[in-house]
Order: structure tokens, then sequence, then C-alpha cells
């Protein structure tokens, strides 16, 4: 570290290599990890559309049934974990966090750099696996033994060994990123930035980096059990007796449910991962365009505390029906029904904070007003799922399907979506166009529910989720079956204006107008003590000292609507 | 302008950036083994009569005694090392250092013969769950051990230069690598009873 040390002193030229491919530079790095999960998530996007196109023609057998099952499996996790965890922390963590803290970068760098390159590693892992003689993991993202066990069994060059390699990296990558993060909070935040005082957007960071950093382990040595029991033959989740096709199969003493205690023990807290820093997101720009402070403050960041705490207590809510009895699951009833509270604090915050507020209408906000009802709706259909009495009925049907695809889909991505409108002008210097950004919402907004919507129709009407033909085959779902090709007609919509996102996004870097420093007269750090985009390897020229919370807007008694925080208070 | 704390505790929170950095890695790590401990109380549960047991009396104990040894001892050399830069005496320091280092690649050659036996008779991971816990548990401790070697290795020979530049950053250093080493040791404080006595 003693090279780097000197390169912040004397700041000469550096290669084009160091300064764009291995930066040590926060703010380089979290545009690759931006840039790289977009691509991610376009992929996984893609995906989707074939199997939205075969479920809404099951007659064309436009992709085959071991097709649709690696595209399944593959669309969870690269939407997941290549796509929203990476977007949401590593580029909008890596790129705000050292910035609204008041830092110079990251705490460590170098570990920094290295945790981009192991994910982008891990995700060529898991791309790999398409090349595999058989195609990629088709276990669905939750990876269920035996059948993941099973998969291509014994095989090294198999997609479920690639998954489960992918993984490996893509958690370590997450662990080096998360305490990065959680060091960079405690430890560089300006003079005067007090606890009380960092923005939500960093409260939420640092919640979900402590979730990231202590859930995601367990899955690592679920991971490191299975590729045990598919490489050296061990049985970790393999009962005895297990008989397939005729063939008593050579495993004796394990226990599938192991892995899904494993599995659901990180699993779960990732729910909490992907929504927190979407919350956080809002609250930045909810509160800037109302030009009100944060409701309840405060409540709000112990409800995330809280949150981040419960998020360790619910995960047997998703093995309600593997049999583990009554007792326990009243238990995980009881957290989850808990856990539920202090979302809806936070939520309720953020609808009380309209109340009375002088809102612009920018795109930013629109997509962080879109994310409320949105999220409202995944957060209120998860109820009957906690329940375990409800949760027979629609366990494994599409009603689970479009339960957390509201929560994550119009919910997370479109705050991220809000997140890039919101700082692209602070990244790139230039501003987004309105018009096609709000054709882009509207749009998204309307397509998304006709996506979604109707898979709520179609779980309570008992129809199972990861089926090839979608339900033809079933008596039950006949009277339905309509609901499928509206759904694929919505995602069909959903690309559409997903291009205009695409052409705003890049063809706004050739925009001729530069975006002011605080372009919307907001009063945290980044914009009102860094310049748009901020000076390269420092971020601010001398560190600001802060003086007051984050939220002072509209505060009575001043000529402007808002006091950054770095105004001194007898300067105000 | 540098970043903040890379050498200096922060007041507030008392820590520089890299021991906060070291003990945030070592709580992910605990999630890590204290899953795998899990697994193995779970399948130990599961198992059916004696079968544990049975297989536990075959692992040899006295070797294993003889590595806890090593390693408890290996604990105390690290601690030394970094006491010896406190009282700024490289050359003691690199003495102390290389002891460690001695010891732990001691312990994994043990390790390793004590594999081979194993082996040699017929036992592998695939023989019943209690093989495959132990041999898990084991080598992904053991790799930890190699991990720990090349990071004091590291330190023992091209690191050590910082001495003559940053004398506190790299004593910091030789901290944070001490932490994670008695982690390590740790480890296997735990697995040691519980894999060879215990079951």
């Amino acid at each position: 570290m003693a090279e780097h040390h000197h390169d912040h002193n004397d700041h000469h030229d550096e290669g084009f290599w160091r300064k764009y491919i291995f930066s040590v530079d926060h703010k380089v790095i979290g545009i690759q990890y931006g840039i790289t999960s977009l691509f991610f998530l376009l992929v996984g996007f893609c995906l989707m559309l074939a199997m939205r196109w075969q479920l809404a023609n099951p007659e064309s057998a436009f992709i085959t049934q071991d097709q649709y099952n690696m595209f399944g499996a593959m669309h969870g996790t690269i939407m997941v974990f290549l796509g929203v965890v990476p977007l949401a922390v590593g580029a909008f963590g890596n790129y705000m966090v050292p910035i609204q803290v008041g830092a110079p970068d990251m705490a460590f760098p170098r570990l920094n750099m290295a945790s981009y390159w192991v994910y982008f590693v891990g995700g060529v892992v898991m791309m790999l696996g398409f090349l595999t003689p058989g195609g990629a993991a088709q276990s669905g993202w939750t990876s269920y033994a035996p059948l993941s066990v099973l998969a291509g069994k014994g095989a090294f060059w198999d997609g479920q060994t690639m998954w489960l390699l992918g993984m490996i990296f893509l958690i370590t990558s997450s662990l080096l990123g998360s305490a990065n993060i959680i060091v960079t909070i405690f430890q560089l935040r300006a003079p005067g930035l007090t606890f009380m005082r960092l923005p939500f957007f960093i409260w939420t960071q640092l919640v979900t980096s402590f979730l990231l950093l202590l859930a995601f382990p367990p899955l690592e040595a679920a991971g490191i059990l299975q590729l045990m029991d598919r490489v050296a033959g061990t049985s970790f989740f393999m009962p005895s007796g297990l008989v397939v096709s005729d063939v008593v199969q050579d495993y004796s003493g394990g226990s599938p449910l192991l892995w899904q205690h494993l599995f659901w023990f990180l699993a779960h807290p990732e729910v909490y991962v992907l929504i927190l820093p979407a919350m956080g997101i809002v609250g930045e720009i909810i509160a800037n365009n109302t030009r009100k402070p944060l409701w309840g403050y405060k409540s709000m960041v112990y409800a995330s505390i809280f949150l981040g705490f419960m998020s360790f207590m619910v995960w047997a809510h998703h093995m309600y029906m593997t049999g583990m009895g009554t007792a326990i699951s009243a238990f995980f009833q009881a957290t989850t029904m808990i856990i539920s509270i202090p979302s809806v604090i936070i939520l309720t915050a953020f609808f009380i904070s309209l109340w009375g507020g002088a809102i612009r209408f920018n795109t930013p906000m629109l997509f962080a007003l879109g994310f409320l009802p949105m999220f409202g709706i995944g957060g209120l259909t998860g109820l009957p799922l906690g329940l375990n009495t409800s949760d027979i009925h629609l366990h494994d049907t599409y009603y689970v399907i479009g339960h957390f695809h509201y929560v994550v889909a119009p919910g997370t991505i479109f705050a991220l979506f809000a997140g890039i409108y919101y700082w692209y002008p602070k990244v790139t210097g230039k501003r987004m166009n309105e018009t096609l950004g709000k054709i882009h919402f509207f749009g998204s907004m309307i397509c998304m529910n006709l996506v979604f919507m109707p898979m709520f129709g179609m779980g309570l009407a008992g129809v199972s989720r990861r089926l090839w033909d979608g339900g033809v085959s079933y008596a039950h779902a006949q009277e339905v079956l309509n609901l499928n090709t509206f759904s694929t007609h919505g995602a069909i919509g959903l690309a559409f204006f997903q291009l205009f996102f695409i052409f705003n996004f890049f063809g706004s870097l050739f925009s001729k107008e530069k975006a002011d420093d605080n372009l919307w007269q907001a009063t945290t750090l980044e914009w009102c003590a860094a310049p748009s985009p901020p000076i390269p390897h420092l971020n601010f020229a001398t560190i600001p000292e802060v003086h007051r919370g984050p939220y002072e807007y509209s505060v009575p008694g001043h000529n402007t609507d808002f006091l950054p925080q770095t105004l001194k208070k007898t300067e105000a | 302008m540098d970043i903040p704390y890379t050498v200096k505790p922060r007041p507030d929170t008392g820590v520089y950036n890299g021991k906060m950095g070291i003990w945030l890695f070592l709580a992910s790590e605990v999630m890590l083994f204290g899953a795998l401990f899990s697994t193995l109380i779970l399948l130990y549960i599961g198992s059916p009569e004696g079968v544990w047991h049975n297989s536990v009396k075959k692992l040899n104990v006295p070797v294993a005694t003889l590595n806890t040894i090593l390693l408890i001892t290996s604990s105390v050399t690290i601690v030394m090392s970094w006491a010896s830069l406190k009282m700024n005496n490289l050359g003691r320091y690199k003495v102390f250092m290389a002891v460690t280092i001695l010891l732990s690649v001691g312990f994994l050659v043990i390790k390793g013969f004590e594999y081979g036996e194993k082996f040699s008779h017929g036992y592998f991971p695939k023989t019943n769950t209690f093989y495959a816990i132990y041999f898990t548990m084991t080598g992904l401790h053991a790799l930890h051990i190699i991990g720990g070697v090349v990071v004091n290795l590291y330190l023992l020979l091209p690191g050590a230069k910082m001495w003559y530049t940053e004398p506190e950053r790299f004593t910091n250093r030789i901290e944070c690598s001490g932490l994670y080493w008695h982690f390590v040791d740790l480890v296997w404080i735990f697995l040691f009873p519980i894999l060879y006595l215990m079951l």
C-alpha cells in the first residue's frame, strides 16, 4: 500500500489500465460495478423474455424444457446476485458512501478493486455454466438438494458446479465490499458528521453491509458442502435410500433440509439487502423533492436497524411445507409478522413526508413515488405467505412470484432507476433527458403491473411456478391461462420502454449542457461540497466540515429553502 | 490529503481502519464456521447410534494434541513478534515471525500425514457423514492456515521493508495478521475437542 500512498500525494498521470480498468478510485469502481450490473440485469431480463414467450405460446415449444429450467434458475441468480445487489451496494454504495460521508475514498481502496474483480470473475464463472455440455444450472435459484446434487452428477465441468463456484466468488466479493463500506462509514465520517446527521441512504447501506457480512458466510459454507456432495461424493444434503429412476443412489445420512436452512439463512436477509438500499435512495429523493425533512428520520433509522436484526430470525417461513412442526412454524410466523412492522414504519414515514410538501415531479421523484405503492403491494401480499395456514395453499404458486417481484422489480428496481436519474448528473456532469425519463417511467409503471398483477390471479387459482407449459396440462389452470398471454404482452411492453432508458443513459453523455454542481439544490455532502463530477481520487479539495443534519429543507426564517450540511450554524 | 485513520486510531471509535476491517472479517468468519458447526450438530443428531463414535475412535488423538500445542505456541510467538516491533526490535520480530511460520507449516505437514493415514486405511469424505464433516472442516481450517502462512511470509520477507518507512503502520499490520491468526487458532481449539474427543 506504500506505492498507493504516494499516488495520492503527487497525483501523477496514470496509464489507461490503472485509470479505467484496475483503478483503486471508488468512483471508477462504482461506475464499473454499475455498468457490469446493468449489463447483467439486461441479460437476466432477456432470459425472462424468452421464458415469458414460451409461457404464452406453450405449443410453440419456443425453448426446450431443459432450457426453460436453465433460464429460470439463471434469471433468478443473475437478477439477485449479479444485478440488483451489485447495483445497489456495489455501484451506489461504492460511489456515494464515501462522498456522502465526506471521505476522500473508501477505507481500503485496493480491497475495493479486488471486490469488483472477484465479482466480475464470479459473474463470468456463472455464465460459463451455459457453455458446459449440460448447460447452466437447472435447479432453480435456490438450488435445492437433492435435485441440485444429482444434476450432472459427479461432473466438475457442469452448470451446477459452475453455479456453486460462481457463488463462492460472489460471496467473497460481497464480503470484502461490505466490510469496506462499514469501515468507511464508521471511520471516515467527516468532522461533525455524527451518526444522527448521516443521510438515511448511508444508514441503509450500513445495515445492508452488516447483513451481507453476516448472512452470506452460511451460504458459502452450504456452497462448499454442496460442492463436496457433488465432487467428493459426501452426503451432506443427500438422504439415505434415495431412489432416482429405479436406482438406489449411493448416498446416506444427509439432510436435504439442511441445505434449505443454510440457504434461507442467507436468502431471507438477502431480501432486506435488496430492499434497504432502495429505501435509502427513495429517502434521499423524497426529502429533496418535497423540500421537507424526512418525517421521523430517527424512527426510520431505528426501524432499519431493527429490520436488520429481525431479518436473521425469519428464514424458515420459506419452509412451512417441509413439515418442520407447528411449534417451529408458529415461531417463524410470529417473527415474520413482527418484521413487517419496521418496513411499515419506514413506508409510512415516506408517505407522511409527502404530506404538505411542494413536490417537484421530476423523473427521479416519479420513480421514487412509484416505488411506494409498488413496494406496498409487494409487502402486503407477503403477509398471507408469512401465515402458515394460507401459505399451504399459496406456496410455490405464481402468487409467490407475483409477491416478490412486486418487491424487487417495480419496488427495488424502480428505486434504483430513481437513483440513476438522481445521481447521473453527479457522476457524469450531464443531465438525463426529462421527457425520455418520463416516458420510461410511465411506460414501465404500466407494464410492470401488466406483468405481475395477473400472477396473483394465477397463483390464487393454484397454478404452480416453474411450469414449462404455463399450466396447459392442468385442469385447474384452464380458466386462468389467458393471464399468461396478458403477462407476456406486459413484458414485451416493458422491454420496449427500457429502450428509452438505454438511449437516454448513453445519449445524455453527449449532451452539451453541463449540469450544475448542486443541480437538485440538495443539502447532503455529495451535492453541496463536491463538484459534478467529483475530482478524481480525492473527491474534495479539502475535507468538508459538517454542521447540521442531512435534511434541513425549508427551515423557517431563511432566504433559501435548503441549508447545506456544510453551512455553519452562525452563517445561516 | 490521505485516507484518514489508516495508522492512528480514530478517537471516537478507538481503532484504526485496518483493525476494524479485520474484526469485521472475523465476524463473518464466525458465521462461516458457525454454519459448519451447526451442520455438524445436525448431522450428528441424525446419525445412527454408534456410527460417529466408532469413526471418532479411529482418529489419532496424540497427533492432534501435538498439533494443538503447535498452534497455541504459534499464537504466542506471533504476539511476541508484534511486541518486538512495539519495542523497536526488527531482528527479534523476524525471529518470532519465522518461528510462527515454521510452527504453522509443521501443523500442516502433520495434518497432511494424518490425512494420508486416513486415506490409506480407506477412510474418505465419502465414507460416512462424520468423515465428510471432519474432512470438510479440518480442510477449510487448513486452507485458513495456508492463507495465514502466505500473509505472514509476505510480512516476514518483502513486506518488512515498510518498517523503514512507516514503522507504526507495519506494526499495525502485524497486529491484524495476529488477530486473524488467533481466530484460526480458536477455530482449531473448538474443532479439536469436538471432532476428536467429545462425540
